[in-house]
C-alpha cells in the first residue's frame, strides 16, 4: 500500500487514558504487523510513520534518509519549525553526512564518557544540595520544580558557561520552542531571542574566554572555522536538549517508580552497576521523545514490504519502537533487571544524543539519591491528577506534587 | 575475538567506551572512538558484543569469533 487511505489517524495522538506510561494505542497494535504506517500531521500531508525497532535502526542508518529540514515536503514538526528551517545555517541538526560529522565532532568534546564521569561528584552535590533544599520548605513540594529541571538545566549551563541567572529566560523560549501547537510567529520570535542571546555570549567569549564550551566554539569563530550563528546554533543546541529532556525522564522517572513499589525497591538495593541497567529500563520503557524525529526520504526505499517514495516524509516514533514485541519481552512490564541496552530513548544512527552520557550520569545519581535521601517520599495527590505533556515533542508531567 | 573500527563512521555517543572500556577509548577532542587492542582480552567479549549492538554508527565489527 503506498496510497494512505482516508482514514489516515492525526498525528501526534494522546496517550490512552489511564495510561499515561504507554504509547498511543493505535501505533502501538500495529507495530509488529505494520512497522510502518502513515499519519497525518499538521498541515495536511500523510508522512510515513516508523514504530518498528529493526525498521527504524535500518532507515536511520541509510544515506537516502535525510534529516535536511530544508527539502520540499519535510514533515516539519509544526508550523512554527517549517517557518525557521529555512533561516537555520547548516548545523549538526539539518545536515547529513559528510557534513554532519564535521559539525558533530566539533561539539563532542564535553560529553566523551570520560569527561561525564568526571563530573559526576557535581551531579551528586547539586542533586543533594537541591533535595536539601526542598526538604527543609513546605510540603507538598513539586519535584519538577525543585529538582526535575534545576539540575540539568544547572549542569548544561555550567559545562556551556551560561551564565544560570538567565535560565528563566531560555527555560521559556525554549519551551515556547518545543510547544507542538505554537504559531510560526511566536516561534520565529523565541528562535530569535534565543540566538541573539546565544550570539552575544559566543562574542562576549571570543574577547574574554573562560573554562566552558561556549568558550570553545568562540575560539572556533576566532580561527575562522565557523561564523557567530553557527556556534550560536550549536550552543542553543546543547542547551535546549540538554534542560528539557532529562527533566523529564527525572519527573516521570521518580512518578514509575512511586507508582511501582516492587521496582522501587529492587533499585534502592541496587549497587552501581544494576543501578545504571535500571536507568536504562527506564528509558525504554518511559519513551520521552514521543514527538517522533522527522526524516525524509531522497529516494525510493523498499522495507518490510512498502515501498518510501522519493520526497516523503518519514516520522520516527521511538517510544514505541521500545516497545516493540520483536525486540524486547514482555515489553509493556516495567523491569530494572533486564537488559534494554537496545532501546532508541536517545534515538540511532548519526544524530543518537550527544548528550546521552551526561543524561546518563545525571539520571544514574538522581534516582538512587532521592530514596536515599528522602526515604519517605510519596506521591502527594493521585495519578489521575497529573498533567502530562500529551502536547510537547519530550514527553513528562509538569508537575509533580510530593510529600514525606 | 578480533576487533575493528571505522573511525569515518563514529559519531562520537561513546557506547563502546562504556560497554567496553578495556577495548574502545574515545579521542579527546572529539570523542572518535580508539581501539586499545584489536584482540578482545579474556573477559571483554561479552562488552565488546554489547558495543556492536548498540553503537548508532555501526562502526565496529567483530572479525573473528573464538
Amino acid at each position: 500500500m503506498t496510497e494512505p487511505a482516508t482514514d489516515v489517524p492525526y498525528f501526534p495522538m494522546p496517550r490512552a487514558e489511564g495510561c499515561p506510561f504507554d504509547p498511543p494505542p493505535p501505533l502501538r497494535t500495529t507495530v509488529a504487523e505494520r512497522p510502518l504506517s502513515r499519519v497525518r500531521i499538521w498541515n495536511g500531508s500523510t508522512p510515513w510513520i516508523v514504530t518498528g525497532h529493526r525498521e527504524q535502526r535500518a532507515l536511520l542508518a541509510d544515506p537516502r534518509v535525510s534529516v535536511d529540514d530544508r527539502l520540499p515536503g519535510f514533515p516539519h514538526w509544526h508550523e512554527g519549525m517549517a517557518a525557521m528551517a529555512p533561516h537555520r545555517p547548516d548545523a549538526v541538526f539539518n545536515t547529513d553526512p559528510p557534513v554532519h560529522t564535521q559539525h558533530r565532532r566539533r561539539m563532542t568534546a564535553p560529553f566523551t564518557v570520560k569527561r561525564v564521569q568526571a563530573m559526576r561528584p557535581v551531579v551528586q552535590k547539586m542533586t543533594e544540595d537541591l533535595l536539601d533544599r526542598m526538604v527543609a520548605g513546605p510540603q507538598p513540594a513539586d519535584l519538577v520544580e525543585a529538582l526535575a529541571l534545576p539540575l540539568p538545566t544547572l549542569m548544561i549551563s555550567e559545562i556551556l558557561g551560561v551564565p544560570y541567572e538567565d535560565h528563566e529566560f531560555f527555560q521559556k523560549q525554549a519551551a515556547i520552542g518545543i510547544d507542538s501547537n505554537a504559531t510560526g510567529e511566536a516561534a520565529m520570535k523565541a528562535f530569535a531571542a534565543q540566538n541573539e542571546y546565544l550570539a552575544g555570549l559566543v562574542q562576549k567569549r571570543m574577547a574574554a574566554p573562560q573554562d566552558d564550551v561556549v568558550s570553545d566554539f568562540a575560539a572556533r569563530v576566532n580561527a575562522g572555522e565557523i561564523g557567530v550563528a553557527e556556534a550560536a546554533q550549536m550552543a542553543l543546541g546543547l542547551l535546549v536538549a540538554g534542560h528539557e529532556t532529562s527533566a523529564n525522564m527525572i519527573g516521570l522517572g521518580t512518578l514509575v517508580l512511586l507508582e511501582n513499589p516492587d521496582q522501587l525497591a529492587l533499585l534502592r538495593e541496587a549497587d552501581d552497576d544494576a543501578v545504571a541497567n535500571a536507568v536504562e529500563e527506564l528509558l525504554r520503557y518511559l519513551g520521552i521523545i514521543h514527538g517522533a524525529q522527522r526524516r525524509i526520504a531522497t529516494a525510493d526505499i523498499d522495507i518490510a514490504g512498502e515501498v518510501i517514495r522519493a520526497g516523503e516524509g518519514i516520522l520516527i516514533e521511538f517510544a514505541t519502537a521500545n516497545r516493540d514485541p520483536r525486540t524486547f519481552d514482555r515489553p509493556d512490564e516495567l523491569d530494572v533487571r533486564r537488559s534494554a541496552r537496545e532501546h532508541h530513548a536517545f534515538g540511532y544512527g548519526a544524530h543518537q544524543c550527544i548528550g546521552q552520557q551526561l543524561a546518563r550520569v545525571e539520571l544514574q545519581v538522581v534516582f538512587p539519591t532521592i530514596f536515599r535521601r528522602v526515604p519517605a517520599l510519596r506521591l502527594a495527590t493521585t495519578i489521575d491528577q497529573i498533567r502530562f505533556k500529551q502536547d510537547r515533542l519530550a514527553y513528562g508531567v509538569y508537575e509533580l506534587p510530593v510529600a514525606w | 575475538m578480533r576487533v575493528s573500527i571505522e573511525q569515518d563512521k563514529c559519531i562520537g555517543a561513546g557506547q563502546c567506551a562504556l560497554a567496553a572500556p578495556e577495548v574502545f577509548d574515545q579521542r579527546d577532542e572529539d570523542g572518535v572512538v580508539v581501539l586499545l587492542t584489536p584482540s578482545a582480552p579474556a573477559g571483554t567479549q561479552d562488552g565488546v558484543r554489547h558495543a556492536v549492538a548498540v553503537c548508532p554508527a555501526a562502526a565496529i565489527h567483530i572479525d573473528v569469533e573464538d
